[in-house]
């Protein structure tokens, strides 16, 4: 190239008690380049990039920007370099308005007039659509993010880092992010984007370094590969295509939901509409659809948080449960995931231990009478966590000390070991690197074959194609009919994700939804 | 009543609301940065007997109101060791330093009991302060002038300015403001210092001028109403200016109803009505939606940077 890289790293070294973050880390990103860092979680990306923004420093190595060796001690010092960052955990203040929030991350003194010009400016420059007024807790994730952008581009980057910004997106705010993030390259500015979607780096980046367990172990042209030869590198074995059973998809009815309405829960929810849908045993139900269309509000009413109007509305092998909570329907056998992991599927401040105690102890038998038998809760946490491979010191670990992924599948282990007759998960594989996406994917599949009905529903397209045998789209809080995913094309849900239904909303029965009683 | 007897009642009330607007004005500040300190009581009987140690032993009242705010200051650097630097929890520590401050005054102050000073004056000359009206005006001792002075300060510091945003990020959301790069711990030391420092400088107005001696825990858990208005201000200074008044009315009507034959009923009643009334109010405005304020989201929270 002859020119100077903007930004190169020589042998960057990092080590936290017990694990070496980064080791002997080497790479270049030139002036205009979008340069992905590619890895699964624990790889590094996040430490890497936390040195190059001054949040940790390294022990050993060099960093170079334009070519001459820097010091970067606080993030502070990385802004003045010319270094802006989009985090993955967004640091938002919600009870102040944007204008404040934009002036939090600026390091000089600004007026609010003159902050409110720039603001507009830079927004008008990239198409970032904002009211520079509203408070953060009033705006959508897609918004908050753009918060973040404007943020950092206010500072006129050299190089903008973006952690996994597409994480919690819609297909169409992805979209619209990654014009931006082209028009910034093609003037100039060098993009280091970190993520473990593949399909994205492909569609996006210039190149791409792939990090596993620390180290470098290889760059590439992602234009050149595929998203499975680059996926291989970066779990450093063959990817395993989930793999079924026989088929069966002739078993009797274990879930249905008949006419399933419920109002709002809140200003911001979505009231459900005469909901219909039928699974059998042995098989995989998808619901597809953009973020906020009902998804959570179905999921709330199928598990027990929210009773239903009567209880043959919704019913488990025949067991009207309509107004059974989620205990009793745990017990019936309707297990359910929720999307929330920290927080709602799980309490980040209690153990692993007692987290499985939480939701198995009726199912598993470790809480009789009242009394929690400790040692059973341990060792049935313990079997979630050796079955499922989950990364953890053990059963007395708190929830919170596990990564997104590793606590993903220990939620999912959670439920499948506990053999429901339904179960109903949401995003399963939010947020969770390829290797364990494989993992929960077979889990779900091997949990079907024994017999078990499985509702998941999810954003990712590519996900339900790949899992389902039927599909149906939420949108508004109306679900679509199921239909087999071989006879529904990628066009068809995009444009039915968007509203349009085709007549498909009509509640009437499929042809074979005999066995309602 | 006559107008004398209304501005005479005035005057009162802006003398007994000063000590709590001031440690109040502290505890906002405290408070905003995610921080609560329970201590606010302790912290004001140790800058009051140590304003009136050094104001009796060297006769001059500003170093003694100095000595008071700098004491009051390192009284809340040790909470702040404790619950910023080894990470003890806030209630705990907050309830462990006011009993400290209780213990150490009486301590301290057993030398002095029975010794009467001379208050301190009002700033401004006499000629000023003739009569009764502008007496309202000029006559107050000098804390009440500063402590106006302090709350409007603090209202304009944490709105207008920079550093006060920064410092309401910090109370906001820790693990933001330290990923932007804003020094959390550092910040909340400020804060908590200058916390101690406004209650110290409480403590010296009872010692020197509400009652110009020492006796044990003469503060007489003002310091928890302070704590109380900082919630009931809704975390905003200007509510904070309104409901320290608000509370002082009510405290004299004690007062009046002790020195009075206006007894119709017992004074333990008056005295326990700004308690009383605190709840109603607060009860009342929490029920109206986002009118009572909303506290600062880190607020008691432990602050543990994970690199």
């Amino acid at each position: 190239m002859g020119a100077i890289n903007r930004l190169e790293l020589i042998n960057v070294t990092k080590r936290f008690p017990g694990v070496l973050a980064n080791d002997r880390v080497s790479l270049t990103v030139n002036p205009g380049e979008i340069h992905a860092l590619l890895g699964e979680n624990g790889a590094g990306k996040s430490t890497l990039v936390k040195m190059i923004y001054g949040i940790q420093a390294p022990d050993s190595g060099s960093i170079l920007w334009e070519g001459k060796e820097v010091r970067i001690n606080n993030p502070r010092a990385a802004r003045r370099l010319g270094i802006g960052m989009v985090f993955q955990h967004f640091s938002l203040f919600e009870a102040m308005d944007v204008v404040e929030n934009i002036a939090l991350g600026l390091d000089g003194s600004v007026s609010r007039q003159a902050l409110n010009a720039e603001i507009r400016g830079v927004m008008d420059k990239y198409g970032l659509k904002l009211d520079p007024r509203r408070q953060i807790a009033t705006l959508s994730v897609g918004e908050r993010q753009r918060i973040e952008i404007v943020r950092a581009l206010l500072l006129n980057p050299q190089l903008l880092i973006m952690d996994e910004p597409t994480s919690v997106l819609t297909p169409q705010e992805v979209d619209e992010l990654f014009k931006t993030l082209r028009r910034l390259a093609s003037e100039g500015v060098s993009i280091l984007y970190i993520s473990h979607k593949l399909h994205e780096i492909v569609a996006l980046c210039d190149r791409a370094t792939i990090l596993r367990g620390g180290k470098v172990v290889g760059t590439c042209d992602p234009r050149q590969e595929t998203p499975r030869s680059m996926g291989e590198m970066m779990i450093g074995s063959d990817l395993r295509d989930p793999a079924r059973g026989q088929m069966k998809v002739e078993g009797t009815v274990r879930l249905s939901v008949t006419n399933l309405s419920l109002p709002k829960p809140d200003d911001f929810g979505v009231a459900l509409d005469n909901v219909n849908l039928d699974v059998k045993g042995g098989e995989i139900f998808g619901i597809a659809g953009v973020a906020g269309n009902g998804q959570n509000e179905l999921l709330e009413a199928l598990c027990g948080e929210r009773l239903s109007s009567a209880a043959d509305v919704i019913k488990v092998d025949r067991i009207p449960v309509g107004q059974f909570g989620p205990t009793s329907r745990r017990e019936v056998g309707l297990c359910a995931v929720p999307e929330e992991r920290n927080g709602h599927a799980a309490i980040g401040t209690f153990s692993l231990a007692d987290n499985a105690t939480l939701t198995a102890r009726t199912r598993i038998g470790f809480a009789t009478q009242g009394f929690i038998d400790q040692d059973g809760a341990d060792a049935y946490a313990a079997k979630v966590i050796q079955t499922f491979a989950v990364k953890t010191l053990g059963p007395n670990s708190l929830a919170a000390s596990l990564s997104g992924g590793n606590l993903q599948k220990f939620v999912m282990g959670r439920e499948i070991l506990q053999a429901p007759s339904v179960l109903v998960v949401s995003q399963p594989t939010w947020g969770v690197d390829a290797g364990s996406a494989a993992f929960i994917h077979q889990a779900l599949i091997d949990l079907a074959d024994k017999g078990s009905a499985i509702i998941v529903i999810s954003q990712d397209l590519d996900e339900l194609l790949a899992l389902c045998d039927r599909l149906s789209v939420i949108n508004l809080g109306r679900l679509s009919v199921g239909r087999p995913v071989s006879e529904v094309s990628v066009q068809e849900l995009g444009l039915m994700m968007g509203g349009s239904h085709g007549g498909w909303t009509t509640p009437a029965m499929e042809g074979d939804h005999a066995a309602k009683a | 009543m006559t107008i004398t007897f209304i501005l005479d009642a005035l005057i009162t009330v802006i003398g007994i609301t000063t000590p709590i607007l001031l440690a109040a004005t502290g505890e906002l500040i405290v408070e905003k940065s995610g921080v609560i300190n329970l201590g606010v009581e302790g912290m004001m009987l140790v800058g009051a007997i140590a304003g009136f140690a050094v104001t009796f032993e060297t006769g001059n009242p500003w170093l003694g109101i100095l000595i008071a705010m700098v004491s009051g200051a390192v009284a809340a650097s040790i909470f702040g060791v404790m619950v910023l630097s080894l990470g003890a929890n806030q209630v705990a520590t907050g309830l462990a330093l006011t009993i400290f401050g209780i213990g150490l005054s009486s301590l301290i102050g057993s030398n002095y009991v029975g010794i009467a000073i001379d208050p301190l004056d009002s700033p401004f000359p006499d000629t000023l302060a003739l009569d009764t009206f502008w007496r309202i005006v000029f006559g107050h001792s000098p804390f009440v002038y500063f402590a106006v002075f302090l709350v409007l300060a603090t209202g304009f510091f944490l709105n207008k300015t920079r550093a006060g945003l920064v410092l309401r990020a910090v109370g906001e959301n820790d693990f933001s403001a330290h990923s932007i790069g804003y020094p959390v711990i550092r910040i909340r030391y400020l804060a908590i210092a200058f916390g101690g420092a406004a209650a110290g400088i409480a403590g010296a107005d009872f010692s020197l001028v509400i009652s110009p001696l020492w006796a044990e825990q003469m503060t007489a858990g003002r310091g928890w109403i302070a704590l109380a208005l900082v919630v009931f201000a809704g975390w905003r200074a200007g509510r904070l200016l309104a409901g320290s008044y608000f509370f002082g009315v009510l405290m004299a009507l004690e007062l009046y109803a002790k020195a009075s034959g206006f007894a119709i009923l017992p004074s333990q009643f008056w005295a326990a009505m700004p308690y009383l009334i605190a709840v109603i109010v607060l009860a009342l405005l929490s029920s109206r939606d986002g009118k009572g304020g909303k506290a600062p989201a880190c607020l008691g929270k432990p602050f543990i940077p994970n690199g």
